[in-house]
């Protein structure tokens, strides 16, 4: 009996060891990553002499599961903006290897994707992507003293330690941000609020939201929750709004599920004004739906394809090219960290063969110092906090494009547009 | 003489599956203490031994009970919210970790427990199938109640709601403990490698000498024949009901030594839910129902399995369900149990030969 076990364990393991060793070059010999048979020998060395003269970047997010969608975007664009800058010649004449290691959406395994990391002796880390994971990932990494930032992970205590930084907004900000504007723009005096309650995403946006509220000239008639496994009728929250009289509906959350939400206000008739936050970027691209509906859709967003920007017009090319699909937000948030881990890399002065702790300590100080032009904002800096400053971006949708809201003039006739419905350019 | 020859034999296999546990303990200590484990190994040896826990106890339901339970992950939640829910509560009022540990420890298994013997008493007193639909329900009404629950604590004392963390009305020293999806964060990381083992010994005690008491003869005489077992007047359902309850005490023993490990701790379907409790089922079968060395030896492999294949990036869990069913074939097709006994016979013999 337990000879049984013992020979299904070994092969079990001697398969796995064939496997590894058989795809670890061609997989990874394409974006010139370090390959599986590498990160293995490289396990509990000291840094390897032999890879003093590259940086090691890793990333952590879930290409596998339900959340892998914004993974990949992730890595996609990191992928892309560590192609730029060793085509460019690398930072400071060093390439960069990038690593990307999945989580499936889950704390206990960006963990051990972390570990997998720190094996393979990484320098700086991008990530990790969704928030509940950032945060397991932060408090070991605190711990070893590396260097992260987040594209995209948005909770509050993705950044509590001082050595992580992140490139999106917090929760909180955003919601506090929708309050301001649609306060400070008359937007409207009856508001209704739909989230999910079962995402910490759209939960977090949403306190903020009535929280700031408060401080407001509107007011929340009608806030209503929904969970990730009742996604696709919204009747009932819809109906409540309708019935409360509200004029704005805040929906803040992601685009697939905000897409049903206006077929379905369209369908009873009821239009409001609809309000939502960066998850919303992506809305027209959703198959089979009417762009028509969205028309007057305003939200805020780090990013938008549209730009007329030379920059973002470079990065939304390059990425078509290479991928076959217009990157949203997460690509952008990771193009644009990449980015900023290259100029804090600069101005620390740190070079390749230093250990994982140096580096952090030089760019936790370098962070506060740089100021980037990226693709999701122009003159991005960070505070010692962990936060970016920058000011988010007003979309409004209109005639089937995304055009962005630059100003208090511009937004004065956005709501003319809303007024008149006649959605021209809000230049 | 025959009768001592018996007793020991039971002994000698419950100190060989001790003494399997220690081995390994030991080894990885040295190899710990040469440098020579990965970073990622080293991560995964809590998480092991958590696994390792629920994997032992779900094989005293579906082995040793002959019960099917398939709500394990609700059991393992409910230890992990309990004692996380201690441990923040007064990670300040108690200092010492170890103590803080043992008290978590004891509410989580206390918890777990009380939950089974309440999910049991119902459903362990009819014949058939009824435990895993009830199992089932429970583990998802588990995850669900915990995603909708906001604690917090301010100088008044405690705030529950079960809307949003804003209509718990803390005053401004307040802190939210449990808020709703986004669980419980900043857990003190009490879980060390060597409390998880000690804790697998402790299991492996509890459950080994169980199965050999008269009790665990008695759940034994239940599970192979129901009315004969009645027949002789053994009490079904209370000896049901004992094994069932100290699965689920088990169950959250490995919950607390899981959200212990984690700085954020979510009721998430991935950690918490059906797919969870499969997991766990998994590990049992794998290592062959009723087999205790069995359930170990699947949960280790079945753990470091996904995470050593991590080098195949895009093809891993492809890789990791051909391996699934491949193992399965080998262990327990009857084709691959002939072949396999053929050649271990072979081999004996030449053993046997050279002796």
């Amino acid at each position: 009996m337990k000879l049984k076990k013992v020979i299904s364990a070994a092969l079990v393991a001697a398969m796995a060891m064939t496997f590894m060793a058989g795809c670890g070059d061609s997989d990874n010999a394409g974006n010139g990553n370090a390959s599986g048979s590498d990160t293995q020998a490289a396990s509990g060395n000291e840094n390897a002499s032999g890879s003093g003269d590259t940086f090691r970047i890793g990333g952590i997010g879930p290409i596998t599961g339900g959340a892998a969608v914004y993974g990949i975007a992730v890595k996609n664009g990191a992928e892309l903006a560590v192609k730029e800058i060793n085509e460019a010649g690398g930072i400071n004449g060093a390439q960069i290897d990038f690593n990307f290691q999945d989580d499936e959406h889950d704390a206990e395994k960006a963990v051990n994707a972390y570990n997998t990391l720190k094996d393979w002796d990484v320098q700086a880390i991008l990530g990790a992507v969704t928030s509940a994971p950032c945060v397991a990932v932060g408090e070991v990494s605190k711990d070893d003293n590396i260097f992260m930032l987040t594209p995209s992970g948005t909770a509050v205590e993705c950044v509590k330690y001082e050595n992580a930084f992140r490139v999106c907004f917090s929760d909180p900000m955003q919601g506090l941000e929708s309050a301001k504007y649609i306060g400070e723009h008359n937007l409207a005096t009856k508001v209704a609020a739909i989230y999910d309650s079962s995402d910490v995403y759209s939960s977090g946006i949403y306190e903020a939201f009535v929280k700031e509220a408060a401080n407001q000239n509107f007011e929340v008639v009608a806030a209503e929750a929904f969970t990730a496994e009742s996604k696709t009728d919204f009747s009932v929250q819809l109906q409540k709004a309708k019935d409360a009289g509200a004029e704005l509906v805040f929906l803040p959350f992601y685009y697939s599920e905000a897409s049903l939400v206006l077929k379905q206000a369209a369908g009873m008739n009821y239009s409001p004004i609809f309000f939502g936050c960066d998850g919303m970027d992506g809305i027209l691209a959703v198959k089979g739906f009417d762009a028509a509906l969205a028309d007057n859709l305003i939200f805020l967003s780090p990013f938008t394809p549209t730009s007329d920007d030379e920059m973002i017009q470079k990065f939304v090319t390059d990425y078509e090219a290479a991928y076959g699909e217009t990157p949203n937000q997460f690509a952008a948030d990771a193009y644009d960290g990449i980015y900023a881990i290259k100029a804090a890399i600069e101005a620390g002065n740190v070079t390749p063969d230093l250990s994982a702790s140096d580096v952090c300590d030089a760019l936790k100080t370098a962070m506060t110092q740089i100021t980037i032009d990226g693709v999701t904002a122009k003159g991005l800096t960070w505070e010692a906090s962990g936060e970016p400053s920058k000011e988010p971006m007003v979309v409004k949708i209109a005639n089937g494009n995304y055009a962005v809201v630059e100003d208090d003039a511009a937004a004065e006739s956005v709501e003319d547009n809303a007024a008149t419905e006649n959605g021209e350019d809000a230049e | 003489m025959r009768r001592m020859k018996k007793i020991n034999k039971t002994t000698k296999s419950n100190l060989i599956t001790y003494a399997i546990v220690i081995a390994l303990f030991a080894a990885v200590q040295i190899l710990t203490s040469a440098g020579a484990i990965s970073s990622l190994l080293q991560g995964l040896l809590v998480p092991l031994c958590a696994y390792i826990i629920l994997a032992v106890s779900l094989n005293l339901t579906v082995g040793i009970l002959g019960e099917l339970s398939l709500g394990h992950a609700g059991f393992m939640c409910v230890g992990a919210f309990t004692s996380a829910f201690f441990s923040k509560c007064t990670a300040e009022l108690i200092p010492v970790a170890g103590v803080r540990y043992l008290f978590a420890l004891l509410i989580g298994a206390a918890a777990a427990g009380l939950c089974g013997i309440l999910v049991g008493i119902p459903a362990l007193r009819l014949k058939g199938d009824y435990l895993a639909i009830v199992t089932l329900a429970f583990g998802e009404i588990i995850k669900n109640v915990v995603n909708i629950l906001f604690i917090g604590r301010d100088s008044e004392g405690f705030h529950f709601s079960t809307k949003d963390s804003l209509s718990l009305g803390l005053l401004p020293d307040g802190e939210v403990i449990v808020n709703g999806p986004q669980g419980i964060t900043g857990t003190p990381k009490d879980s060390t490698f060597t409390v998880g083992v000690i804790l697998i010994l402790v299991t492996l005690f509890i459950v080994l000498n169980l199965i050999h008491s008269r009790s665990g003869r008695a759940i034994m005489a239940i599970r192979d024949n129901r009315i004969a077992a009645e027949s002789i007047g053994i009490n079904v359902t209370k000896y049901k009901l004992m094994a069932f309850s100290i699965s689920a005490a088990l169950a959250g023993v490995g919950g607390v030594i899981y959200a212990h490990n984690l700085a954020t701790l979510t009721a998430q379907p991935k950690n918490f839910g059906y797919n969870m409790s499969i997991m766990i089922l998994v590990f049992v079968v794998l290592g062959g129902i009723g087999n205790i060395r069995g359930s170990i030896l699947a949960a280790i492999v079945l753990t470091l399995l996904p995470e050593l294949l991590r080098g195949l990036s895009d093809y891993r869990m492809l890789i990791y369900a051909v391996v699934l069913i491949a193992m399965m074939l080998f262990n327990w097709s009857p084709k691959a149990i002939e072949w396999r006994e053929r050649h271990s016979a072979k081999f004996k013999r030449k053993k046997q030969k050279e002796v």
